[in-house]
This record gives C-alpha cells, structure tokens and sequence, in this order.
C-alpha cells in the first residue's frame, strides 16, 4: 500500500492508529482518581509528543542513516520557530503559510551550516554543528534582537499588520493561530462517566503533519537514497571507490533533517505563537540526540518512542512533589513513610533528570538498540519454541 | 598503445624518493603484475592511479583521458575499479545491498536523489545483482551481513562488487595477503575465471610470487621507485637484476 512493503504498511498503520486514538490511550485513568496525575492525554502534552517526533524522526535520517552526529539541530528547530511567529506578525493567523515558511527557512539554513560542516566528519563535525547552533543562539538572545526580540521572545502583538488577517479582533484581543477558521486551541471535551477525553484540533493538525512525515521517512528508508545513507555509515572509503560521491549525500541528508526541525519549530509555533532563544540552546539539541538514542537510533518507529518517554518524563514525572508522595505512602506506619518518601523523592519531580539519566544509562548499556531491541527481544522471548526459522532469523530493525 | 600509460612519474615524500622516472603500459585485456620487496613502492604507484595521490611530474592517461587531479570517485566513474588489500565492503548492509550500490552508482553517476522508490521495485538491477552473486556463489548467502562473512567470502564479494560495474580496468592491491594456501588457490582459480569470461584488464600488485607467476601475461619489477625490467613471467623467473633486488645477490 502507497508504495510500502507489507511490514512497513502495517507498522505505518500501527502509528496511525495510535496517534488518531492518543487522547483516548493517554487518559487511562478516571479523572478524580489517584492516578489521574499520570494521565498525558491533555492537548498541549500530546502536541509536543508528535511535534517532538517530528523533530526526532528527521534528526535519525542524518544520525541514524549516516552516523554524522549533530549537535545543533536545535538551531533549525528555533529558526522555524522564528519564521513562523513572524508570518503570523505579518502575513495571518493562518497555520499553513506560517508551517510553510518555517520548513524552507530551516531548510536553508541547514544548507549554509551543512555544507561548511560536513567538511569533516566524526567529533569535529558534531563541535562545528554545536558551534553553529550556539552562535545562533547567542545571536538571537542579543544582537539580532530587531528579529527575534532578544531575552523576551517573539510574540504576536496587537500592533502587528497582519496583511492578509486581522490586527486584533473586534473585543481588542489578539487573534489567534487557526486553520482556515479551525481556531488550534479548540478543543471538544468528551465525558464518559468517570473519565474524561479531549480533542483538539491543535494536536489532530501536528499528528497529521507527523504521519506524514513519518510515512516520508520509510520511504526515504527504503530507497536507494537511504540506501547510500547507510553505505556512508558503513565505508566511506569503499563508496568513494565505487563511484559515488558521499558529500552530496550527506549534505542532502543534513538538510532534510533541518527541514523536519524547521516543521517542528513551524509547529510549536502554531500551537502557542511566540519563540523563544531558548529553544536553540544545547539543551535543546541534546535532547534531540538523547530521544533518537533511547528508541533507538537507526529504527524507523524507535525516535517516535523516545520522544514520547522523554516529553513524558519532563511533564510528568516532574509533577510529582513530596505531598503526592505522603498520599500515596500514608498507609503505612509514619516512620516507613518517611523513609520510603526520602529514598524515592530524589528520582521524582525536581529529580526526574535522575531517573531519566538512570534510565538512558541502562538501555546505552543494556540495550544499544534502544527501547525497539528492547521490544524486539521481549517479541522473541515469546516465539521461542514455535518456529525456529523465524528466531534464527533476524529481523531487520523497524 | 596501452589502456593504461604511466609517463615519468616521480613521487617525493621529504626526502624520499618513492617513484622516480616510472614509465609503465598496461596492455589492453592483459594481465599485468607490478612485483617488487617492501618499500619499492608498489602502493605509491597504485595510489596515483586511482587518484588517492597526486603524483609530483609525469603523466597517468586511462584510456587516452589523463586520470591527475581527479578524484577516486570520478576515476572510478571512468572505469577503473580497485580490490583493497584487506577487504573493503559495507559491513552494516546485506551482501545483496552491497551488490546494489555499484550497480546505482553505476547507472546513476556520483550523486542522485532518488529517495521515493523503493529499491525492492528496481527489477533489472536486482536481477542484475542476484546473477553476480549466483557467479560468486553467494546466492545463498544474499540477505547475511556482509560484515558477518568469513574473510574469503568477503574477498570474493568485495570482486564481485567491481566486477558488476563492468570496469575495463581492475586494480588488485595484494588479493591475497594474509590468506591461507587455499584461499589463495581459490581466489587465482576465481581472477582466473573471471579472465575467461570477460574482456577485462587487470593490473595486479603482490608479494606471493606464486600467485604471479599463476595470472600474469606481463610482470613489471620494481625496485627503490624504479621499474628495474618489464617482461614475460618465463624470461622473468631467471632474471639476475630481478634476484639481486629480491635476495640482495650479487649478479
């Protein structure tokens, strides 16, 4: 189907499925309940689950196909960001445009840093990349601040032209973001006795735009393009002796990870219209590297994954403070509390840096193919026994 | 006219002299055998040719178009393959991919952007590549990891790789270092086949005179940068020059 094998058609579906039925699968738990805290299905977290995706999924087509490690993708992220806040102060509120300009500005940019990068490769070429996107942030927090607003951020304002749209609305308030009138921010609430389930028109326009570019990226998986990616992994000397030209590959494949950073940016842009320096700092491009390493770099659903643990660790793990832990603690004795409190507080909310790094350390070690060999191994366990043929062979990683 | 004329070529690395006044002619659809110890500079002068080094004076013509100043990727594109003296294969893809990407690099020059078809749906150059594989007997072995092949299988993949491209000139650095007898008589009796088949000119640089002795139509000695003599195997196995740069006899 569209061009797919038949394992990647039903992987594709798989993610579908999953993405389009998210509010219902992150809301497991009954609103009032003790767990409700653990629930993820509200907009503006499920957004940033596929709007990471997004972000990691093209960042593993340079890493994970090539190797070149990149550490400034947070750069384009930031510079797609800009693009589309400035499309909503000029042009309109109107998404499409704003995601538009914001992928062929990151893609740009990613040509200029791409092609003076990729003159080395290996360390050097991950400290040029990280040069470039410190300069850039350096440059947005303060000389360029006539574009990008300096330490404030970029934000709409009722003093924006808006050619196309308007420059407040009829109340005085600031319009906001939409989809040929779907407003991003609507979102319908659906009760079903205890539980509660939203949908908003935000997350379905990111999760859309993800399936997209993760159908683009099995295709690019698949074709001899992605093919040549891999051989520049594996010898480059061997690939210049037979013929081909690795540069252009590479550089190919730089900007098309720039550009899915830029859809990223473009998007968060378009869920909450203001961009910060911040989002090109290190941090940023870090944790990128740290989302395509813990799914498993090189797999086609493994940076989706790891973007989803990460983003759920950093908004809710962290919300867990030392009241949340007494009530769950509170029946037992008051000296076993206390205990029990103290020795799991560390690796909770502040802390949840903690576990995180706890738990990446555990898969580099463990499990270098990420969380996907963790699942593929736990799929063997369980085949074991009924066909030998399919547990010698090795599937190829999805 | 040979396909391959090598004129005045000199090399220096610092004070060293590593080619000096090399004039060389590879005949085409010949076997030719560059012999010489250690040092002679066997590996500078293949170095010049596929473009790795560039050489200080002289001329290197492939087929009447000179081969200095060009890259090994545009060289190769000319037509010229070269067999590393250890193997060098893409070691992280499958033994059929590997037969893949001298075939797209063959049809689709340096660089092309081909990211929306599968590879799968490419039929003629799959088949293309299962027939080579089939001349190799690696058939079965199509879906292994190359990285994962015993060394002689990888030898003869990393041949099979070149020869899918069809060059007219094959660069052999030392095919047989390191290998056990056998493999060795396997890899002759395979570059022997190979000649049969094929309209094809190899140039061959070794150590193990046994293998030269095997191929060779020509074997040109050469000694501290310098061809001493160019001739037949026969007339070459009693040549005095040839055993006082071998054994360090006085003639």
């Amino acid at each position: 189907m569209l061009g797919l094998g038949k394992k990647d058609t039903l992987l594709l579906l798989l993610v579908t499925a999953l993405t389009l039925c998210a509010p219902f699968l992150l809301n497991p738990f009954p609103v009032n309940g003790g767990l409700a805290q653990f629930n993820a299905g509200y907009p503006d977290l499920m957004q940033r689950f596929v709007i990471f995706g997004i972000f990691a999924i093209g960042f593993n087509i340079l890493f994970g196909l090539t190797g070149y490690l990149s550490f400034g993708h947070a750069a384009f992220l930031g510079a797609g960001s800009y693009a589309a806040v400035w499309m909503f102060k000029l042009l309109s509120m109107n998404v499409l445009p704003a995601i538009l300009l914001s992928v062929v500005i990151a893609g740009i940019f990613a040509l200029m840093i791409g092609y003076i990068s990729l003159r080395r490769s290996g360390i050097y070429f991950s400290i040029l990349t990280l040069a470039f996107a410190q300069m850039s942030f350096a440059l947005a927090y303060s000389v360029l601040t006539p574009i990008t607003n300096g330490e404030t951020g970029l934000q709409v304002t009722l003093s924006d032209p808006r050619i196309l749209g308007v420059t407040a609305n009829a109340d005085g308030s600031i319009p906001v973001t939409h989809l040929f009138g779907i407003e991003m921010r609507a979102t319908e609430v659906l009760r079903m006795g205890a539980w509660e389930f939203q949908f908003s028109a935000g997350y379905y326009l990111c999760a859309v735009m993800m399936l997209l570019a993760f159908y683009l990226a099995i295709r690019i998986f698949r074709s001899p393009f992605g093919m040549m990616l891999r051989a520049v992994k594996s010898n480059q000397q061997r690939l210049y002796y037979t013929g081909v030209n690795a540069r252009p590959y590479t550089l190919a494949a730089f900007v098309i990870s720039g550009m899915y950073a830029g859809l990223a940016g473009g998007l968060l842009a378009a869920m909450d219209p203001l961009a910060g320096a911040e989002r090109m700092q290190w941090t940023a491009s870090g944790e990128v590297v740290l989302m395509t390493i813990l799914g498993g770099a090189g797999t086609l659903i493994g940076p989706v994954l790891g973007a989803g643990v990460i983003k759920y660790f950093e908004n809710i793990f962290s919300k867990l403070n030392e009241n949340v832990l007494h009530g769950w603690f509170a029946f037992l004795p008051d000296g076993i509390e206390d205990v029990l409190v103290a020795v799991i507080y560390p690796f909770v909310g502040k802390g949840w840096h903690l576990t995180l790094g706890l738990m990446f350390m555990a898969v580099v070690i463990f499990l270098p193919g990420g969380l996907v060999e963790g699942g593929q191994r736990i799929t063997r366990l369980f085949r074991r026994g009924r066909s030998p043929e399919a547990q010698r062979r090795r599937t190829p990683a999805e | 006219m040979g396909i391959l004329e090598v004129k005045d070529v000199n090399k220096r690395f610092g004070g060293l002299q590593a080619l000096g006044d090399v004039n060389l002619s590879v005949a085409e659809n010949s076997v030719h055998a560059i012999i010489g110890p250690n040092g002679a500079g066997k590996s500078t002068l293949l170095n010049c040719l596929v473009g790795k080094l560039i050489p200080d004076t002289g001329s290197v013509m492939f087929a009447g178009q000179s081969v200095l100043g060009r890259k090994p990727y545009q060289i190769n594109q000319m037509g010229i393959s070269r067999v590393f003296q250890t193997p060098e294969i893409f070691g992280d893809l499958t033994v059929f991919e590997n037969m893949m990407i001298p075939l797209f690099a063959k049809r689709d020059g340096a660089f092309r952007l081909h990211a929306f078809e599968g590879v799968a749906a490419e039929r003629d150059l799959t088949e293309e590549a299962r027939r080579m594989l089939d001349e190799v007997d690696m058939l079965d072995k199509g879906d292994a990891h190359a990285g994962s092949l015993s060394r002689g299988d990888k030898r003869r993949l990393e041949m099979a790789m070149c020869l899918i491209q069809r060059p007219r000139l094959l660069l052999l650095d030392e095919p047989t270092a390191g290998m056990a007898r056998a493999d060795t008589n396997n890899t002759i009796a395979l570059l022997r086949t190979i000649k049969e088949k094929r309209d094809i000119t190899m140039c061959i640089i070794e150590h193990d005179m046994h293998v030269v002795f095997s191929l060779a139509d020509r074997i040109t000695v050469l000694a501290q940068g310098t061809p001493l003599v160019e001739d037949t195997p026969e007339n070459i196995k009693g040549h005095p020059k040839v055993k006082e740069a071998y054994l360090g006899e006085a003639a």
